[in-house]
C-alpha cells in the first residue's frame, strides 16, 4: 500500500505501524470515567467493512500519527491527517 | 452410505456407480430449533455435535458461500494444544483428543497426522517460557518434551545451525500435535450432519436478524425469513458484520492472514515447526508441498488478500531457518480473514439477545479448535451454560479484566 | 544423438552449439533454445512423469503454463526441483534429471499406479485407510509422503545470492508481445517513463512463434525492430527474463527478474534472480493467451501437445516435434499449425476439426465433425484413433499430434485483487471481470482480443488511455481473423481415462465421480479432486475442468462460474523472496559502543533482540561460563564493576508540560520531582497491565531523560508519540529518542564513586552528587551526563557520553581506575544481581503482570489520570489471591532451580487444579551460594517464609524451596546508599 502523507507525500505503508480504530482518540478522562466507559472505548471495535478511519504511525520517517480514512474491502486510501489535527477537531487539547 | 476400505475396493469394481452425495441440497424450512450461521469448521462441527452429542434435531447450517468455504479451508492444517494459560489449555486439549478420534467418529479420513509440532528456542528467556509452557501442558494433561539444540539436529540436520542470526538453542516439542486435511474436516462435518437430518443450505447469506422483545425470532437470508427457536453465530472473519444485525458491537478486528504453499517436494520436514526468531511456521503436506505461513498483515480487512510486506517477511524466516529452500518455489498464496480478538483469545458465549448466541474470535488459531469449538457451542446452545473447557471464553472478561492474553500484547489485536 | 529433429528457421543461433545432459546423457543445442526445445530437437518427447499415476509425459506446451515437462535442474547445493523444461534457457554445461521416478524415467515402478487406477478415483483417501486407529500414521502415511512430492530438495545451503529492487513508473507493461510492444511504444514515444517487462528471454510473444506478417515485417522482425526503438529510449525500461507475478495495492506490483538462470553460475557480484517492487501509476496487462486442450481418452502421451506449441517449436525453435503429424481442433486457430507444419515440409496427416462444415484446407486430409477418441503409444504416440462425421473410426499412425481447444486470455494477475472472471461466448473463455487492480487495464488476447491487429490496436488504445494521451502511432497492417470456435471440452467417447489436469491426473471420470458426490461448486471440485493445483496452477486444465462440470449438471458455464487465479502468476522461488535475509544477515546487528573493546577481550555475546550484548567475559583460565559470571558479580559487589547499558532506550522529553505529560504516561507522579533528581517510572499500558520500567531523571524544570527497557525502547517511544500527538496534542511537550546518541555505562560497587571521581570534572561526592541525583556533566570537558542509579543494588552511576566517546571512555575507567580493580561484568552477571535485589526484568515484565503481581501496586497513583489508571482496578486483577513476585531459594542449597518450573504445595498433585504459579528468572548466586529465583506465586505476599515445591515435570524436577521476600541481598539498601 501506499499513504500519501499530507508532508512527506507519497510512502510506502511498510514504513508504517499500525494501531487501529481512530476512535482511540477518544480517550476518555480517567479522573471522571469509570470502567465501563473505558472498556467500552479501549475493546469494543466497529469494524466495518467498508470505509474505516484508523490510526497509523509514521515509524520509519518523521514519526508522525496519521488518521487515515480506507476502505477496508478495496483497502483504497481517500484521506490522509495528522492525527494531531483530527484530535484537535474531536476536542482534545491538553 | 459408510465409508470402509471394503466399499472404496467394492466401488472401484464396479465403476464408482455407488457412490451418493456426500450432502443434500434442501430447500430451506420455514423454521427450526436451531439456525447455525456459517457453514465453515466450526459451523459445521457445531451442527453435527448439537445432532450427535446433544440428540437435537430440526438443525439448519447457513452458508452465504460454499460449505468450507471459510478459513477452514484456508489455513496451515496445524494442530495442537501447547498453549499456556489456564483459560485455553484445557480447551485446545480437548480439542485434540477429539481430533484423535475424529475419523472413527464421523467416517471420514481427514488424514489427522500427529507427527508432532516444535516451537524452536532461540534464547534463554524462551527457554524458560517453553519450560513454564511445557509444565503447564503437562498439568493439564497433554504432552510435551523440551528438546536440546542436539536433538533437534537430529531431527532436522539441515537447519540454520552453523551460520544463524538466532542460533537454535532447543525445543519446546509436542509430540501429538501434527497436521489434518482441512478440506476434509469440513466435508466429513457436513457429511455427518447431514446423515443425521442437519440442513445444509449453501448460497444462502444471512442479511438481517428478526428480534422481538429481546429475543432472537429468526433470520432474514437471501432465501427468505427463515425462523429459529435458537440462532448460532459461526462467522470468524465476517463476525462484526453479521452480530451488526443484532446491534453489537464485539471486542473484534478482521485482519487479513496469507499463508502459502510450495510446489510439491519430495519429504523434506516430517512434522511441523515454528522459527522462534521471526514470525514463520511450516510444514509438509502430504502431497508435498510445504505448507506455511507467518504473520497477519497488520491493518483491517476483509479482502481476502494481502500484500508483499508480509509476504517477504514470512520468506525472510522460512530462509534463516532452512537455507537449503532458496530454490523451492512458493506456489500459491491465500489470505483469510482473521476475527483478531482484544486478547488473543476466542469468545463462546451468549449474547444479550435471548436464543442468539456467539462465537468467533478465534484470531489465526481456530483450526485447530475446530472440534472443541462445534462441541462446546453445541453444549451451550444445547444446554444454555457453557461447556467446562470453554468456561473462560466470555465477553464479560474485558469488563472484569480476566483476559487470556497468551502473547501479552493487551487490548491491540494485530499484535496477537 | 544429434539434433536429429531440427529443421532450419527459427531464432536460435546455429552458429553456436551448447552441451548438456538430460539423465546423464549428452546432448547438444544452440543459444536460444529452451531445454524442453533442445530435448524436443534431439528427438525426446518423454521429459517426466504424472504425480499420481506416473504417466510417461511429455511436454504440451512451450512456455510457462507447462504442467509436464518439470525437470530437476543443476545439482548439489543449486539443484532445482520441478522447474519447467519449456522455460529452462539453455546454457552450455547444463545438467538436468527426471523425477518422481523410480529407477528409470522409461521405466517408473510406481507405473503401477497407472494400472490400479481404478483404485485412486478422486478423493478414495477420504473413505478409507481409517481402521485399525493406528495404521493411518505408521503405515498408510508414511507410504503416502514416499510416494507423493515431484522433484525433491538439496539439504545444502543455496549458494547463489538474491537481491531486491524497487522501481517507478508512470505505466508498467505486462508482457511484450505485440499489444504490450505497442503500448510500450505508444507511451514511450509520449515521454512517459515505462517498463516493459516479458518472462521471455526474448520480446515478442506470440510474434516470435508465428508467421504473420505485421507491416512489411515478419512479425518477429517487426517485434524486434520495435524493440530496438524502445531500447534507444531513456525513458524506457525493458526488462527480459522478468516476471510480473503480483498485483498488489495502490499500483504495486511483483516481479521476478532471472538475472543469471541463462548461465552456468551467476557472474561475480551478481544475484541468482531479483524481486521487484515496482510503483507504477498505470499498468497494463498484456499477458496474452494460453491455449487449452480438449480432453480426450489416452491424450496425455508424449508427443500429443497444444497445436500453438508445435507451431512455436517450428517457427521459434526450428523443431519438428514428429514425423507424421495430426492436429485436432474446435476452432480455426488450430489449423494454422496445420499450414505451417505443411509449409515447412512435415508430413500433415490429418487436422481432425471438430466443427462441421466451413472451408476445407487445401491439400491436407482435413476431417470435418471428427474427433479424435482415443491413442496409443506408451512412452510416446504412436498412433491416434478418430470418430468421423459418419461414425466410422479411423487410425492414423502419427509420432505428434497437437491440440487445440481455443485460447484462455491469461487474466491472471487481473484475478489477483479476486476480480472474478466473466465467460465471453464469442471466444469460448474467461475474460476480465470488473474490479480488477484499480490503474490495471487489460488489453490484447488478455482482454479476450485475439488477432494481431486487434492486439496492436488494444495495446496501443490502453497506453492512450493509461497516459491521457490524445493519440498515438499508426497501426501496421496486421492479421484480422475473427475467432472461429465450436466448443468442444471433452470427447464423450469410452471408458477410458481422459485427462484434464495432466500433472495432478484429474480425468473427467473424476469430475464425473464429483459430481456424483455433489461436490459441485468449483471450490469444492478443485478442493476434491485437486483440479488446478499443482505447479501450473491449472492455467492449461480448470477452464475445461469446469466446464465439463457444467456439462455434467446441466448449469451453463457462467452459473458454474470459476475460481480465481492468485499470486504468485507463476512459482517464485523463497530465496528470491527472502533476497539478502537469511544466514547471519537475516537481521541487522546493532553493536553496543563497547563491542569492539569486548571483542579483543573474547568476550561472548548474546542476542537481545538486534542487539548483541556482552553476555559475560572470559578471562584466561576460566572454562566454565559461571565461573566468569560469579566472579564479575563479586567482584563488583566487592570493588566495582562496569557494564554497557547503552541499549535502553533513552528519551529525551522536554517542554513546559513535560512534567504533566509524565503524571499521564506513568503510572506514579513525576512532576514532582525536583530537579538533578531521578525516579523509577513505572509505565502501565491502557489495559492497566505492566508495559515497562525505568528510571527518569529531570534535568531542568522543563527536560526530563527517561530510560525504557532494552526490549520495549522502540514501542515506548512510539506510546509516548502517540500520546503526545494523538491524546493530548496541545501539551507542550517534544520527544527525541536518544538511544543511539548516548553510550551509557553503570559503574556499580563500593569503589564505584572513587572510579569515577577520576573520570568526571565535577565532584560527585555523597553530598554533592546523593543517591537518585542526575546531572549534566563533563568528562574532560566533554559533556556527559551521570545518574546516580542502581540496578545492581551497589553503589552505583550510570554516565552517558556521545556514543562515538562510549569506547573511550571504558577504556579509560579501565585505566585510570586501574587501582580499583574494575571489571566489565556482562548481561548474567547484570541479571544475577538484579534478581539478588529483587528487581523485575524480562521474565517478569511479560505483558501479562500488574503493577500488583510485582508488589508494586502502590505505585499507581489513583490522585491523577494516567494510562492504565482505570482499567488496572478492575476485579479480575486486584483479587487477593492473585500472582505476587516473591524470591525463592532451595531448602537445599545444592539443589537446582530451573526458571518456568511451576509451584506446588508440598503433598500436591502435578496438575492444573493445584498449580500455584511459575519461576519467572533463576540465576546462582554467588552470595548466598545457590541458586535463587524469582517467581510469580499466588497469594505470595502471603507465603514468604513457608516451604513448597517447584517441580519441573519437563525434566523430572521435583525440589522443595523456601519462599523468601524477592529482595535477597541488601534488603535494606545500604549498599546502594554508601
Amino acid at each position: 500500500m501506499i499513504i500519501h502523507h499530507p508532508i512527506l507525500g507519497p510512502r510506502d505503508a511498510q514504513e508504517f505501524v499500525y494501531l487501529g480504530d481512530a476512535n482511540l482518540i477518544d480517550r476518555p478522562d480517567g479522573m471522571t470515567a469509570g470502567v465501563e466507559v473505558f472498556h467500552e472505548y479501549l475493546y469494543q471495535r466497529t469494524n466495518p467493512a467498508g470505509e474505516h478511519q484508523e490510526l497509523w504511525y509514521h515509524e520509519q520517517g518523521d514519526r508522525s500519527w496519521l488518521v487515515i480514512t480506507r476502505n477496508t474491502v478495496t483497502h483504497e486510501i481517500t484521506k490522509v491527517e495528522l492525527a494531531r489535527d483530527v484530535a484537535r477537531s474531536r476536542g482534545r487539547s491538553k | 452410505m459408510r465409508y470402509s476400505g471394503f466399499r472404496v475396493i467394492a466401488e472401484a469394481l464396479t465403476g464408482h456407480k455407488g457412490w451418493k452425495p456426500v450432502w443434500r441440497d434442501p430447500t430451506p424450512q420455514a423454521e427450526y430449533d436451531y439456525i447455525i450461521i456459517g457453514g465453515g469448521g466450526h459451523g459445521l462441527a457445531t451442527a453435527y455435535y448439537l445432532a450427535k452429542e446433544f440428540g437435537q434435531a430440526r438443525i439448519a447450517v447457513l452458508e452465504k458461500g460454499y460449505l468450507g468455504g471459510g478459513n477452514v479451508g484456508r489455513n496451515t492444517t496445524i494442530i495442537r494444544s501447547n498453549y499456556l494459560l489456564d483459560g485455553n489449555e484445557p480447551f485446545y486439549e480437548f480439542s485434540l483428543k477429539l481430533w484423535e478420534g475424529l475419523e472413527q467418529d464421523f467416517n471420514y479420513n481427514a488424514m489427522v497426522s500427529q507427527r508432532g509440532i516444535i516451537n524452536l528456542i532461540h534464547t534463554d528467556a524462551q527457554r524458560d517460557a517453553a519450560t513454564r509452557r511445557g509444565n503447564a501442558m503437562m498439568m493439564h494433561g497433554a504432552d510435551a518434551r523440551l528438546l536440546s539444540r542436539e536433538d533437534v539436529r537430529q531431527m532436522y540436520p539441515w537447519l540454520n545451525f552453523d551460520n544463524a542470526r538466532f542460533p537454535i538453542k532447543g525445543a519446546l516439542m509436542q509430540p501429538r500435535g501434527g497436521t489434518v486435511r482441512h478440506d476434509a474436516v469440513a466435508w466429513g462435518y457436513a457429511r455427518g450432519a447431514d446423515r443425521r437430518g442437519v440442513d445444509l443450505i449453501q448460497n444462502c447469506e444471512v442479511t438481517g436478524m428478526r428480534i422481538e422483545n429481546g429475543r432472537i425470532r429468526g433470520v432474514e437470508t437471501t432465501r427468505g425469513f427463515i425462523g429459529a427457536k435458537k440462532v448460532g453465530v459461526a462467522v470468524a472473519g465476517s463476525s462484526s458484520k453479521v452480530m451488526a444485525h443484532a446491534g453489537m458491537r464485539l471486542p473484534i478486528e478482521s485482519h487479513v492472514l496469507q499463508a502459502f504453499v510450495s510446489e510439491g517436494l519430495k519429504p523434506l520436514i516430517d512434522g511441523v515447526m515454528t522459527f522462534g526468531a521471526g514470525h514463520f511456521y511450516v510444514s509438509q503436506s502430504d502431497k508435498g508441498g510445504l505448507v506455511f505461513g507467518g504473520d497477519i498483515d497488520g491493518y483491517n480487512s476483509y479482502a481476502q488478500r494481502g500484500n508483499l510486506p508480509v509476504i517477504e517477511d514470512v520468506a525472510e524466516g522460512g530462509m534463516a531457518l532452512m537455507p537449503a529452500i532458496g530454490r523451492v518455489r512458493l506456489l500459491r498464496s491465500w489470505g483469510g480473514i482473521m476475527d483478531m480478538s482484544m486478547d488473543g483469545s476466542p469468545i463462546i458465549d451468549k449474547t444479550h439477545v435471548e436464543g442468539l448466541y456467539f462465537n468467533g474470535g478465534w484470531c489465526y488459531g481456530g483450526f485447530k479448535a475446530t472440534p472443541a469449538s462445534g462441541w462446546a457451542f453445541a453444549h451451550l446452545l444445547a444446554k444454555d451454560e457453557p461447556h467446562k473447557t470453554a468456561t473462560a471464553y466470555r465477553f464479560d472478561r474485558f469488563h472484569k479484566g480476566l483476559m487470556i492474553d497468551e502473547k501479552g500484547q493487551g487490548a491491540q489485536p494485530n499484535l496477537h | 544423438m544429434t539434433q536429429s529433429n531440427r529443421i532450419t528457421g527459427g531464432q536460435i543461433d546455429r552458429t553456436k552449439t551448447l552441451r548438456f545432459t538430460f539423465d546423464g546423457i549428452p546432448y547438444q543445442g544452440h543459444p536460444g533454445d529452451t531445454l524442453a526445445s533442445a530435448l524436443l530437437a534431439n528427438g525426446v518427447k518423454l521429459m517426466g512423469r504424472s504425480f499420481k499415476y506416473h504417466r510417461p509425459r511429455g511436454p504440451i506446451s512451450a512456455g510457462s503454463e507447462e504442467p509436464n515437462a518439470l525437470v530437476e535442474l543443476r545439482s548439489g547445493g543449486r539443484q532445482e526441483p520441478n522447474t519447467r523444461a519449456t522455460v529452462a534457457e539453455l546454457f552450455d554445461g547444463l545438467t538436468a534429471n527426471s523425477q518422481n521416478r523410480w529407477p528409470s524415467l522409461r521405466f517408473d515402478a510406481m507405473g503401477i499406479n497407472d494400472k490400479l487406477s481404478t483404485f485412486f478415483a478422486a478423493g478414495f483417501y477420504y473413505k478409507t485407510f481409517m481402521w485399525p486407529k493406528s495404521f493411518w500414521e505408521k503405515l498408510y502415511e508414511p507410504i503416502i509422503r514416499r510416494a507423493a512430492g515431484l522433484g525433491s530438495v538439496t539439504r545444502e545451503e543455496d549458494p547463489d545470492n538474491y537481491d531486491k529492487g524497487f522501481l517507478h513508473c508512470d505505466l508498467l507493461v505486462i508482457g511484450a508481445g505485440p499489444t504490450g510492444l505497442m503500448a510500450a511504444l505508444t507511451a514511450g514515444r509520449a515521454g512517459k517513463r515505462v517498463i516493459l517487462a516479458d518472462e521471455d528471454f526474448r520480446m515478442g510473444g506470440r510474434l516470435n512463434a508465428e508467421t504473420y506478417a505485421v507491416g512489411d515485417l515478419q512479425g518477429a522482425d517487426w517485434a524486434a525492430g520495435v524493440v530496438a526503438e524502445l531500447s534507444s529510449m531513456p525513458n524506457l525500461r525493458l526488462m527480459t527474463r522478468t516476471t510480473v507475478v503480483g498485483a498488489f495495492d495502490h499500483g504495486i506490483y511483483s516481479a521476478v527478474e532471472r538475472v543469471s538462470d541463462h548461465l552456468a553460475t551467476p557472474t561475480d557480484g551478481k544475484p541468482r534472480q531479483i524481486l521487484w517492487r515496482i510503483y507504477s501509476g498505470k499498468a497494463i496487462l498484456a499477458g496474452g493467451a494460453t491455449e487449452r486442450p480438449v480432453a480426450f481418452e489416452n491424450n496425455d502421451r508424449p508427443g500429443i501437445m497444444m497445436a500453438g506449441a508445435l507451431r512455436a517449436y517450428a517457427n521459434r525453435w526450428g523443431v519438428k516435434v514428429g514425423e507424421r503429424v495430426a492436429v485436432f481442433t474446435n476452432n480455426d486457430d488450430g489449423l494454422r499449425t496445420a499450414l505451417d507444419l505443411q509449409a515447412i515440409g512435415v508430413d500433415v496427416v490429418a487436422v481432425i476439426d471438430s466443427r462441421e462444415g466451413g472451408d476445407l484446407l487445401p491439400g491436407i486430409r482435413h476431417l470435418q465433425g471428427a474427433e479424435v477418441i482415443d491413442t496409443a503409444g506408451n512412452l510416446g504416440l504412436k498412433s491416434i484413433s478418430v470418430r468421423q462425421a459418419n461414425g466410422r473410426s479411423e487410425t492414423f499412425a502419427v509420432d505428434a499430434l497437437g491440440v487445440s481447444g481455443g485460447w484462455n486470455p491469461n487474466v491472471n494477475i487481473h484475478s489477483h485483487h479476486r476480480s472474478r472472471p466473466v465467460y465471453d461466448p464469442a471466444i469460448a473463455a474467461f475474460i476480465p471481470g470488473k474490479d480488477g487492480p484499480p490503474g490495471l487495464l487489460v488489453a490484447g488476447a488478455a482482454a479476450g482480443q485475439m488477432s494481431t491487429h486487434a492486439a496492436l490496436k488494444t495495446g496501443r488504445d490502453a497506453a492512450i488511455a493509461a497516459c491521457d494521451l490524445t493519440n498515438g502511432p499508426d497501426l501496421p497492417q496486421a492479421e484480422d481473423a475473427p475467432v472461429r470456435i465450436t466448443p468442444l471440452w471433452h470427447v464423450a467417447h469410452g471408458k477410458g481415462r481422459a485427462w484434464i489436469d495432466q500433472q495432478n491426473d484429474v480425468t473427467v471420470k473424476d469430475i464425473k465421480l464429483a459430481k456424483q458426490e455433489n461436490f459441485t461448486s468449483v471450490e469444492h471440485l478443485k478442493r476434491y479432486t485437486t483440479l488446478g493445483m499443482a505447479t501450473d496452477q491449472g492455467k492449461t486444465s480448470n477452464v475445461i475442468g469446469l466446464a465439463v462440470m457444467a456439462e455434467l449438471t446441466g448449469r451453463s458455464i457462467p452459473e458454474t462460474g470459476t475460481t480465481i487465479y492468485r499470486p504468485p502468476y507463476t512459482p517464485v522461488a523463497m530465496g528470491t523472496l527472502a533476497g539478502r535475509s537469511r544466514g547471519r544477515e537475516f537481521k541487522p546487528f546493532r553493536l553496543t559502543p563497547s563491542h569492539h573493546w569486548a571483542k579483543e577481550q573474547g568476550a561472548i555475546f548474546v542476542e537481545v533482540g538486534n542487539w548483541l550484548r556482552t553476555q559475560w567475559v572470559p578471562k584466561a583460565g576460566e572454562t566454565e561460563w559461571r565461573q566468569s559470571v560469579d566472579r564479575e558479580v563479586l567482584a563488583t559487589r566487592k570493588s566495582v564493576g562496569i557494564c554497557d547499558v547503552t541499549t535502553l532506550g533513552k528519551i529525551d522529553i522536554q517542554g513546559t508540560d513535560a512534567g504533566a505529560f509524565l503524571d499521564r504516561v506513568y503510572a506514579n507522579t513525576f512532576s514532582t520531582l525536583a530537579v538533578g533528581k531521578c525516579r523509577y517510572g513505572l509505565m502501565l499500558r491502557e489495559d492497566g497491565i505492566v508495559f515497562d520500567d525505568g528510571t527518569t531523571a529531570r534535568m531542568s524544570p522543563s527536560e526530563y531523560v527517561m530510560t525504557t527497557t532494552t526490549a520495549n525502547a522502540v514501542t515506548v517511544f512510539r506510546h509516548l508519540e502517540y500520546c503526545r500527538q494523538v491524546l493530548w496534542p496541545d501539551m507542550d511537550v517534544q520527544l527525541i529518542s536518544t538511544t543511539e546518541a548516548w553510550a551509557q555505562f553503570s559503574a556499580a560497587g563500593p569503589n564505584a564513586r572513587n572510579l569515577l571521581a577520576k573520570i568526571v570534572d565535577q565532584d560527585i561526592s555523597d553530598a554533592a552528587f546523593p543517591y537518585m541525583g542526575a546531572g549534566n556533566i563533563t568528562v574532560g570537558g566533554l559533556r556527559a551526563r551521570l545518574f546516580r542509579i542502581s540496578f545492581s543494588g551497589e553503589l552505583a552511576y550510570e554516565i552517558a557520553v556521545p556514543t562515538r566517546y562510549g569506547d573511550a571512555l571504558l577504556r579509560e575507567m579501565l585505566a585510570k581506575g586501574a587501582e580499583f580493580d574494575p571489571i566489565v561484568y556482562g548481561t548474567e552477571a547484570l541479571g544475577v544481581m538484579r534478581i539478588e535485589k529483587g528487581h523485575v526484568a524480562g521474565g517478569e515484565l511479560n505483558g501479562q503482570s500488574t503493577a500488583l503481581n510485582m508488589g508494586l501496586g502502590k505505585m499507581v497513583s489513583k490522585k491523577k489520570d494516567s494510562i492504565g489508571m482505570v482499567l488496572s482496578q478492575r476485579e479480575g486483577m486486584t483479587a487477593e489471591n492473585g500472582y505476587r513476585l516473591v524470591g525463592v531459594k532451595p531448602v537445599d542449597p545444592q539443589a537446582k532451580l530451573t526458571a518456568g518450573s511451576h509451584f506446588l504445595e508440598k503433598g500436591a498433585a502435578a496438575v492444573a487444579a493445584n498449580d500455584g504459579g511459575w519461576l519467572t528468572s533463576k540465576v546462582y548466586s554467588p552470595h548466598l551460594g545457590c541458586d535463587i529465583a524469582l517467581g510469580y506465586l499466588k497469594a505470595g505476599d502471603t507465603k514468604i517464609g513457608q516451604r513448597m515445591r517447584i517441580v519441573n515435570l519437563l525434566a523430572g524436577l521435583d525440589t522443595e524451596v523456601e519462599i523468601i521476600s524477592p529482595h535477597m541481598f541488601d534488603p535494606e539498601g545500604e549498599r546502594l546508599r554508601g
